[in-house]
């Protein structure tokens, strides 16, 4: 198959056909990339959602020259050979993800305060992006008390973005799927339907592929803020999945567990319960080393850095 | 009197019964199309005739058929949409409740065009007891052989399912409509595909509105030529309008494209005029969904041309001096009407039928209605004014599915032809009507 040659800001790349523009965009890297509530990349069927990607198709591909009549949201949009892109560059795309922001927290308590997610919340960082100063809106929020969802995970619906990620996760990665959407429109929420726990090996991955903190992981709840712990890469012997996990410590305490993810925030493997709640202890772990965070990165602030490890002489920024 | 297509024979007592619509020549185009007519010449006609789609986007129907991917080996289905809940549109019901073998005929029609082997009625929930009478007419056709194994000896099999939906707006949206079909919870797909590729049970598939279907059996009858001689330009045919509102004879009415505005109001074949004496203050032409436009700008374009129903004429002026034909529910306002009041009931309900999937729609609409909400009751500002022109402008272009649009058009006419009473809510701090 020969290699599609796609233009997105300037900047030119080729990919192989097939390739969603967010991929292409992914491929070239660095502000290019447009910004992504909902889409999952290990996750089939999702994006589309959250209009966060949106951009400017300039030109279709090298055989249409025309642009496309609407902006396309790029997760979901297959590049053609000759297509050219606008992300940053067209002022069109960013007053709609500035609206979409908007619209993101019209209904979001912005409690990050009080949130176990603050610091790695994608609406975080997407609201220092683009979102406004200031708040158009004198409207009551729409609210819902938090719930335990199963034993290690607690819901407050108040933070959810609706992205659909952790229904997929449940469908695709668990046999039985036992929450989902309910109800429609602004009062749409996740939940169980009848409280029903969530009792699954791989549950725990719902709070890892949550944007925001709607899923919060209650073994760590309330324990510290993110950006005071130290991530290292760590991995056990474990009969049901990889093992290969991300511990985040304090001192010699291992406060949580998690997956580890990608500088998209996407996991890099799923990891199953017994490894994320369960192996609290620092001699459960075979540590491999500190967990290199982006720079912009709230949780690398706390005076951490890489520690030179033999072969490198240069920090890597 | 103009040529009637759909409405011929609907005072009939007891059309809904097999008998009186074979009497009346009904399923004849069945016989004779089978006989002698392969599916493309079927599709040719169609093409010919120049259908367009009567759900509101008015899109060529043989157009819409000539997509179906006929290369893939997977069954093809054919699709119904009897999901008629646009506010001001009751034309569907209408056919359904009266004429449900109309349907039917022009059912077996489509679906043998298509290749299809299955195909659906897919009727709104709150229409139960239409669904009733269209079962009851499917059990007729199968006795007497016009569905099932074999129709009629030709070697052609259909079986015909009517499945109520849930009363959801959302799912009047084709691949809503396919997602609930198919048991789910009704969001709409994002596109492409599109269902003439990968559409119900991922399997090629057309969907049509039940007017769009209902006039096949005459078209195959008539031949293509003789529907496309009616009408005007680019509208073909006859349009079911179930007009509504401040006029003297509300109801269904079937016309011929090209008739100008002012006499489908005024003349008494029709509405009839404004009730009481009132005079004309505003129209919504095709469904809520479609631009407002105020009485000058309704009977006269811009540019000073008579205004004729048709997808031409009621879209000249784009958004700015124009509307649309939509699926044709034509509600007239007098001058006592509130356009505020109006307005909110329309953002209301797209706040309530917004499937709540893409962000735009599901917080943009419910925004929408709290602004307007504030405005009609007198606690709103000027520049709430803004903000809902903002916020309609952010909604439109940016969502999964044309519910957005359908959302934020009302609002932005609204405001655009009728920008002083929101400013006169505003200063008085109260509704003025």
């Amino acid at each position: 198959m020969p290699l599609l040659k796609v233009t997105i800001d300037t900047i030119e790349v080729e990919v192989e056909a097939g390739t969603t523009i967010m991929n292409a965009a992914r491929q070239i890297g660095g502000s290019v990339v447009p910004p992504a509530m909902c889409y999952y990349s290990k996750l089939e069927g999702s994006g589309g959602k959250c209009r966060t990607c949106l951009v400017k198709v300039s030109r279709s591909s090298s055989k249409d020259i025309r642009p496309l009549p609407k902006l396309v949201a790029a997760c979901r949009t297959a590049v053609q050979d000759g297509m050219v892109v606008q992300n940053t560059t067209s002022p069109e795309v960013m007053e709609s993800r500035q609206a979409i922001t908007e619209f993101l927290l019209l209904n979001h308590p912005l409690d990050c305060p009080v949130c176990d997610q603050a610091g790695e919340c994608h609406l975080q960082d997407l609201s220092y992006e683009h979102g406004l100063e200031d708040t158009n809106t004198v409207e009551e929020r729409r609210t819902f008390e938090p719930v335990d969802i199963g034993d290690y995970i607690k819901l407050h619906m108040n933070r959810c973005i609706l992205c659909y990620r952790c229904v997929m996760v449940a469908d695709q990665l668990t046999d039985k799927r036992v929450h989902g959407v309910l109800g429609r429109g602004d009062h749409s929420e996740i939940g169980t339907h009848i409280s029903k726990a969530i009792d699954n090996d791989f549950s725990g991955n719902m709070i890892d592929v949550c944007p925001v903190g709607a899923l919060t992981d209650k073994t760590f709840r309330f324990k510290s803020r993110v950006w005071f712990t130290k991530p290292l890469d760590a991995h056990r012997e474990c009969p049901t999945c990889s093992g290969k996990t991300a511990i985040w410590m304090k001192g010699s305490e291992i406060l949580r567990v998690t997956g580890r993810k990608d500088k998209y925030g996407e996991l890099e493997e799923y990891i199953c319960n017994d490894c994320r709640f369960h192996h609290k202890d620092a001699s459960d772990w075979i540590i491999e080393g500190p967990r290199a965070i982006e720079r912009h990165s709230v949780i690398s602030q706390n005076h951490y850095e890489k520690l030179k490890t033999p072969g490198t002489t240069e920090p890597e920024f | 009197m103009a040529t009637q297509i759909l409405l011929n024979n609907i005072d009939v007592p007891g059309l809904a019964n097999f008998e009186v619509y074979r009497q009346l020549g009904g399923y004849s185009s069945v016989v004779k199309t089978l006989k002698n007519l392969t599916p493309d010449q079927v599709t040719g006609e169609v093409t010919k005739s120049g259908l367009r789609g009567r759900g509101g986007a008015g899109f060529p129907a043989g157009m819409k058929w000539g997509f179906i991917d006929k290369k893939s080996e997977k069954p093809r289905y054919f699709v119904c949409n009897f999901d008629e809940s646009e506010p001001g549109t009751f034309k569907d019901r209408y056919i359904g409740q009266r004429n449900p073998h109309q349907l039917i005929e022009g059912m077996i029609l489509g679906a043998y065009a298509l290749g299809a082997g299955s195909a659906y009625i897919y009727v709104r929930g709150e229409l139960f007891y239409v669904l009733r009478i269209i079962e009851k007419a499917i059990e007729e056709a199968y006795k007497q052989g016009f569905l099932g194994q074999n129709i009629l000896g030709s070697g052609y099999s259909l079986d015909l399912y009517c499945q109520p939906g849930a009363g959801a707006y959302i799912c009047g949206e084709e691949t809503a409509l396919l997602e609930s079909l198919e048991g789910k919870r009704g969001n709409p797909r994002i596109k492409p595909p599109f269902p003439a590729l990968v559409g119900l049970y991922g399997c090629p598939t057309v969907v049509n509105n039940v007017e769009t279907i209902a006039a096949l059996p005459w078209i195959l009858n008539n031949g293509g030529e003789a529907y496309a001689a009616i009408g005007v330009e680019n509208s073909k045919g006859t349009k079911l309008i179930s007009a509504c509102g401040h006029i003297k004879k509300p109801g269904v009415y079937e016309i011929e494209l090209g008739l100008p505005v002012e006499e489908f109001i005024y003349s008494d074949e029709y509405c009839g005029g404004i009730r009481n004496g009132h005079k004309l203050k505003a129209v919504v032409a095709g469904g809520s969904s479609v631009p407002i436009l105020p009485a000058s700008l309704i009977l006269k374009t811009a540019a000073g041309e008579p205004r004729l129903m048709s997808y031409e004429s009621l879209s000249e002026g784009g958004f700015q001096s124009g509307t649309m034909l939509g699926s044709g529910g034509f509600i007239v306002m007098d001058e006592t009407t509130c356009i505020v009041k109006n307005l909110l009931t329309f953002a209301r309900f797209y706040h309530h039928e917004s499937c709540g999937q893409c962000s735009p729609c599901r917080e943009g609409t419910s925004w929408m209605e709290k602004i307007l909400h504030r405005i009609e009751n007198g606690q709103g500002t000027m520049k709430d004014i803004d903000l809902l022109v903002s916020v309609s402008k952010h909604i439109e272009g940016n969502t999964i599915c044309p519910l957005g649009d359908a959302a934020a058009w009302p609002v932005a006419s609204a405001i655009r032809h009728f920008r002083e009473e929101f400013e006169e809510h505003v200063k008085l701090q109260k509704c003025p009507f």
